[in-house]
C-alpha cells in the first residue's frame, strides 16, 4: 500500500463503498435469519458463515490484506493455525471424558 | 536516534517496520480473545441450561451498534484513503467522524449496561452474564484505546503531515488496521452473544 497513487486509491474508495453495503446487508441478513429461530445446531452454522464472511470482507479489502507481503501471509497463517488449536481444546476436554 | 524504515518498505520484510509490528501485535489480539471464546464454548458445551441471547439481551440496540461500528471502520479506511489523496481537510472530517462513531458505540453498549445492572443483572448472576461482560467488557476498552489513539492522530499528531506526510499516512494506516481488527472482533461478538 505505501506506493498506492492517488488514481489507484481512487478505484480502492469505489471498492469500500461496494464491501460497506455487503456487510450492512449480510448485517441485516444475519439479524432476519436469528428471528427464525432454526435449531441450535442450523443457527450457529449460519451465523458463523455470516460473520466469516463479513470478517473475511474487512480483512481482505479494510486491512488490505488482499494484496499484502509474504511475511505478513506466513504470521498470520501461524496465527491461524494457533487459534484452531484453541478452539479445538474445549472438544479435546470432552473427548476425554467420553462426551 | 532516528527510527528507521517508517515509510520505505525493509529489503527483507517487504514492508515498513510499523505495519510487521502490528500485524504481530494483532496476531497476539486474536489469541488473546481467541482464548476467550475458546472459554465460551468450553462453558457453554459444558453448561446444563443456556439462554439464547434474546432473552437477555437487547437485539436492536446491538444491530444499531454494528451498523455504527461497520459505518466506523469505512470512515477510518476513508480518512486513509484521504491522506493518500493528499487531501488533509478531507482526512480531518472522516477521522473526525470515526472518532464520534466511536463514541456512540460506546454510549449505546452503556445504555446496554445500565439496563442490565437495572434489572440486578450483574457479572455474578449466570455463567452467561459473566462471559458477556468479560467479552463485550474487553471489547469496550479496546474501543476506548482506539478513540485515543485517533483523536491523537486527528489533533496534535496531525501535525506531522506537515513535517512527514508519508509517514503520518502510514499512522493513519496502521491505527487503522487496530481499528478495524476492533470492527472484526465485534463481527463475531455480536452473533455469539446476541443471536445463538
Amino acid at each position: 500500500m505505501e506506493t498506492a497513487s492517488a488514481e489507484s486509491v481512487r478505484k480502492h474508495v469505489r471498492v469500500y463503498v461496494t464491501v460497506f453495503v455487503a456487510l450492512m446487508a449480510l448485517t441485516l441478513i444475519t439479524v432476519a435469519i436469528s428471528t427464525l429461530h432454526l435449531g441450535t445446531t442450523a443457527a450457529i452454522l449460519v451465523a458463523l458463515f455470516i460473520a466469516s464472511l463479513k470478517a473475511s470482507l474487512v480483512a481482505a479489502y479494510f486491512m488490505h490484506l488482499i494484496s499484502e507481503k509474504k511475511l505478513i501471509y506466513a504470521a498470520l497463517t501461524l496465527t491461524v493455525v494457533l487459534l484452531l488449536v484453541l478452539m479445538l481444546l474445549p472438544v479435546s476436554h470432552f473427548a476425554d471424558r467420553g462426551l | 536516534m532516528e527510527i528507521p524504515y517508517t515509510v520505505e518498505p525493509r529489503p527483507d520484510t517487504g514492508v515498513y517496520n510499523a505495519k510487521l509490528g502490528i500485524w504481530l501485535f494483532l496476531a497476539s489480539e486474536v489469541m488473546l480473545f481467541g482464548a476467550l471464546f475458546s472459554s465460551y464454548v468450553l462453558l457453554r458445551v459444558g453448561a446444563t441450561t443456556w439462554p439464547h441471547g434474546y432473552e437477555h439481551l437487547n437485539i436492536p440496540l446491538a444491530t444499531v451498534n454494528t451498523v455504527v461500528l461497520i459505518t466506523s471502520s469505512v470512515t477510518m479506511v476513508m480518512s486513509w484513503a484521504s491522506l493518500a489523496m493528499k487531501n488533509l481537510r478531507k482526512y480531518r472530517v472522516y477521522m473526525g467522524a470515526t472518532v464520534g462513531l466511536a463514541c456512540v458505540f460506546l454510549v449505546i453498549k452503556g445504555f446496554e449496561y445500565a439496563a442490565k445492572f437495572e434489572h440486578g443483572l450483574y457479572p455474578s448472576e449466570s455463567t452467561f452474564m459473566a462471559i458477556y461482560f468479560t467479552l463485550t467488557g474487553l471489547h469496550g476498552l479496546h474501543i476506548i484505546g482506539g478513540i485515543i489513539v485517533n483523536c491523537y492522530l486527528l489533533g496534535p499528531g496531525s501535525r506531522m503531515w506537515k513535517t512527514d506526510p508519508a509517514r503520518f499516512t502510514n499512522r493513519v494506516e496502521i491505527a487503522g488496521l487496530y481499528w478495524h481488527f476492533v470492527d472484526l472482533v465485534w463481527i463475531f461478538l455480536f452473533p455469539v452473544l446476541y443471536l445463538l
